[in-house]
């Protein structure tokens, strides 16, 4: 193409002026008229089957409005959090980026995403409250539009609980239960495993649990991973690996694909996104599972925590943020668009009218038989407790995986390994100099 | 094109630097700089006020020594030197160990299939090490490895390779099965380029094979035995792959357990580059005397001999 490089560079001038026109028309939000004009826009992501979202942006609003979007495949998590920053240093980031929750504070702390809240207008109202707190990180500005969410669930061998007659556990006290049965029952199974190796499901634990790691108030961070709630949940998966109720090997590994696939573990505490993984990780045993709620720590109570789940947001280096914005919100509010990144994708939506639209009316392919997968789902992830993310979570998840890697081999307190992850994520945000109370 | 003339006019003094204009700037542009900027940000540090949401709440500031002294006196930076300096125990005996008596092997008289061996023992060689390391540490978990099956089968004990001091073996032998063709190439082409005559004034003297190989062939590609340990001690030092790849696999494998690995997480887990560039920085260092250390030792006895 060679017209690009020409067509680039009108289209920046253009910008510029439009960005000028912007800054005076600044407080009068949602003016479309603004926000027209030849633009290119540069979108990282990891989510799969994004090309054909963004092509149907390009082929529709986005032509009317002149708004292109080129869509580049990224690595997930970590890596393109550190890719980010790394752009942003050079000056040469893209205009959107996808970023989990967890990492917008670390991204906001690093001046790497913009504040879009004049831009997006009132998308707000088409996502739960619990969710909406996550980009906006409890203050007025709005620093990304949420994608996909991912509530916690249980997930059991329904064929295997009926063998063993065991009931799926509503409390978590029936949990130990459950497991301590099974292996009366059957001393080679597992009911599930403790993996170290994931930091994202036990913080998703402590959050149902009502922990808060990372609160701010006035000018200081206050950081509470060893809180009496996450001790709670340390105790409880601590004393399960101690007395060998549960396994202790890592999950996402060759021999944890055979376990799940062969039934020797028989059941697995996980995120809506569950029925992808294990059509991969336990082909043999589609339509053996069924999924059922978070056990509770109270009889009676509904409430879950978040696994993973991510946002939409625009950097600070991009040079048409209005249009950018506009097109973050789209991306996840459009019926067409978040129906087309479920059914390609396989993305749980955070918008909640599409949670129970179009490609969420039938259960997912790996479970036939629950045909209120979905509408469960939706109930389930209504329930999710507030999430507290701080601007070093990176750092405490690193912490967590050996700490709790340690522990977890040997048989070790995880109230021991837990205080360390407290402490070294302290220590590294006191080091960095944020204010931090004690 | 310059004209014959306007050439001549330019002299001969110039020429020498303008031959080595092109290897500086590569030099200068690919080496000096990337290092030069890497000990630079081993002197700075990231300050962040308040809550470090604002605009302009991050600055980049002098630390001086600091990022230094931190990882000198960082206890997983000091236990990963000393996990390594366990590894490398196991790995450079055995591995020049093996190569050693590989090339020797091939190099007797009566050897049969060489050719076929010397590619056999060579092609691991040539698996790039995350393959390498992956492929070995599917082997390792009793619950998909062919090995263990057989073993279950023959109701022989299954050990845990992944855990406890068996880590280190299995995280050895999948640098030894990669490394020993290498270094075995490498001693028997020197072994390939000793004069048959010495073999026949050997013979003539009565020596046996045995005695020809340690009395005659093992001094001399002493050489190329100093070359491999030097290679094999950086090696060493830099062990990256073999653990980063088998640490998902176990809960023994923590995410700083070579030095290098540090430096990793430190820079792309945590993104605090500039303690990272601190550690690379040690890790040159302690990489340069031990290396370069190691070759004067070696070279000052080759003089001794030569000269008694």
């Amino acid at each position: 193409m060679p017209n690009t490089k020409r067509t680039r560079l009108v289209a920046s001038t253009i910008a510029v002026a439009l960005g000028a026109t912007a800054l005076a028309a600044c407080g009068s939000s949602n003016d479309s008229k603004a926000e027209s004009g030849p633009v290119n826009l540069t979108f990282w992501s990891w989510a799969p089957g994004m090309d054909k979202v963004v092509d149907l942006w390009n082929k529709g609003p986005g032509k009317k409005d002149q708004i292109t979007v080129t869509f580049k495949k990224q690595a997930s998590g970590d890596t393109l959090v550190t890719k980010i920053l790394t752009a942003h240093k050079a000056k040469t980031g893209p205009d959107l980026v996808q970023a989990e929750y967890q990492a917008l504070p670390t991204l906001v702390s690093n001046g790497a995403v913009a504040d879009i809240s004049k831009e997006i207008g009132d998308t707000k109202s088409k996502f739960a409250d619990g969710v909406w707190g996550q980009v906006t990180l409890g203050t007025d500005a709005v620093y990304a539009v949420p994608q996909d969410i991912g509530p916690l669930m249980f997930y059991y061998r329904a064929d295997l609980f009926k063998k063993y007659g065991l009931t799926v556990p509503t409390t978590w006290d029936e949990f130990a239960q459950t497991a301590r049965a099974l292996k009366k029952k059957a001393p080679n199974l597992d009911l599930t495993t403790f993996s170290a190796n994931d930091a994202g499901l036990f913080a998703g634990l402590a959050q149902q649990a009502g922990a808060k790691w990372w609160t701010a108030s006035g000018n200081m961070w206050k950081v509470g991973i060893n809180d009496a709630a996450t001790q709670k949940v340390a105790k409880f998966w601590g004393g399960l690996v101690k007395e060998g109720a549960i396994d202790n090997q890592p999950m996402y590994t060759p021999a944890w694909n055979k376990a799940l696939d062969t039934g020797k573990q028989i059941a697995w505490v996980s995120a809506v996104w569950a029925p992808g993984v294990l059509t991969t990780a336990a082909p043999d045993t589609k339509g053996k599972w069924a999924m059922a709620p978070l056990p509770q720590w109270n009889k009676g109570d509904d409430v879950t925590g978040s696994w993973g789940g991510s946002s939409t947001a625009v950097t600070t280096d991009s040079k048409h943020q209005a249009a950018a914005a506009k097109f973050a919100a789209w991306l996840n509010t459009n019926a067409d668009a978040v129906d087309t990144m479920a059914k390609v994708g396989g993305i749980y939506p955070a918008s909640t009218s599409a949670q129970t639209s179009g490609a969420f009316s039938s259960p997912p392919a790996y479970f036939p038989n629950q045909a209120d997968f979905y509408t469960q789902a939706a109930k389930i992830a209504k329930a999710t407790a507030a999430s507290a993310w701080g601007p070093n979570v990176n750092v405490a998840y690193t912490s967590f995986n050996d700490a709790f890697g340690t522990a977890a081999k040997n048989k070790s307190d995880f109230v021991t390994a837990l205080n360390t992850v407290q402490g070294t994520t302290l220590a590294d945000m006191k080091k960095q100099g944020f204010g931090v109370s004690q | 094109m310059t004209s014959p003339a306007h050439r001549k006019s330019y002299g001969v003094k110039g020429a020498p630097y303008a031959f080595l204009l092109p290897a500086a700037t590569l030099f200068a542009l690919f080496f000096v700089l990337p290092i030069g900027y890497a000990i630079w940000l081993s002197f700075r540090k990231v300050h962040v006020s308040g809550l470090g949401l604002g605009v302009g709440a991050r600055k980049e500031v002098w630390a001086g020594l600091e990022n230094y002294k931190d990882a000198l006196t960082d206890n997983e930076f000091y236990h990963g030197a000393l996990r390594v300096l366990g590894y490398g125990c196991i790995v450079v005996p055995v591995m020049l160990g093996l190569a050693l008596l590989f090339a020797l092997m091939l190099d007797t008289e009566r050897v049969r299939l060489a050719p076929f061996t010397r590619l056999a023992i060579f092609l691991p060689y040539a698996i790039p090490g995350v393959v390498a390391a992956l492929l070995w540490g599917f082997l390792y978990l009793p619950s998909v490895s062919p090995f263990y099956y057989i073993l279950d089968k023959l109701n022989l004990p299954q050990p845990d390779l992944l855990n406890g001091g068996a880590l280190y073996l299995a995280l050895s032998n999948i640098a030894v099965w990669g490394g020993t063709g290498f270094n075995m190439i490498v001693i028997y082409t020197s072994l390939r380029s000793i004069p048959a005559e010495v073999y026949e004034a050997a013979k003539l003297d009565g020596a046996g094979p045995l005695q020809i190989a340690l009395k005659i062939k093992i001094p001399m590609v002493a050489p190329s035995l100093v070359l491999t340990f030097f290679f094999s001690i950086i090696a060493t030092l830099q062990v990256f792959n073999e653990p980063t790849t088998l640490k998902p696999l176990t809960n023994s494998v923590s995410t700083t357990w070579s030095p290098l690995m540090k430096v990793y997480v430190d820079a792309f887990g945590k993104g605090d580059i500039y303690s990272a560039a601190a550690e690379a920085t040690l890790i040159a260092i302690a990489t340069l005397v031990l290396s370069f250390g190691f070759l004067r030792a070696a070279n000052r006895r080759n003089k001794q001999e030569a000269a008694p």
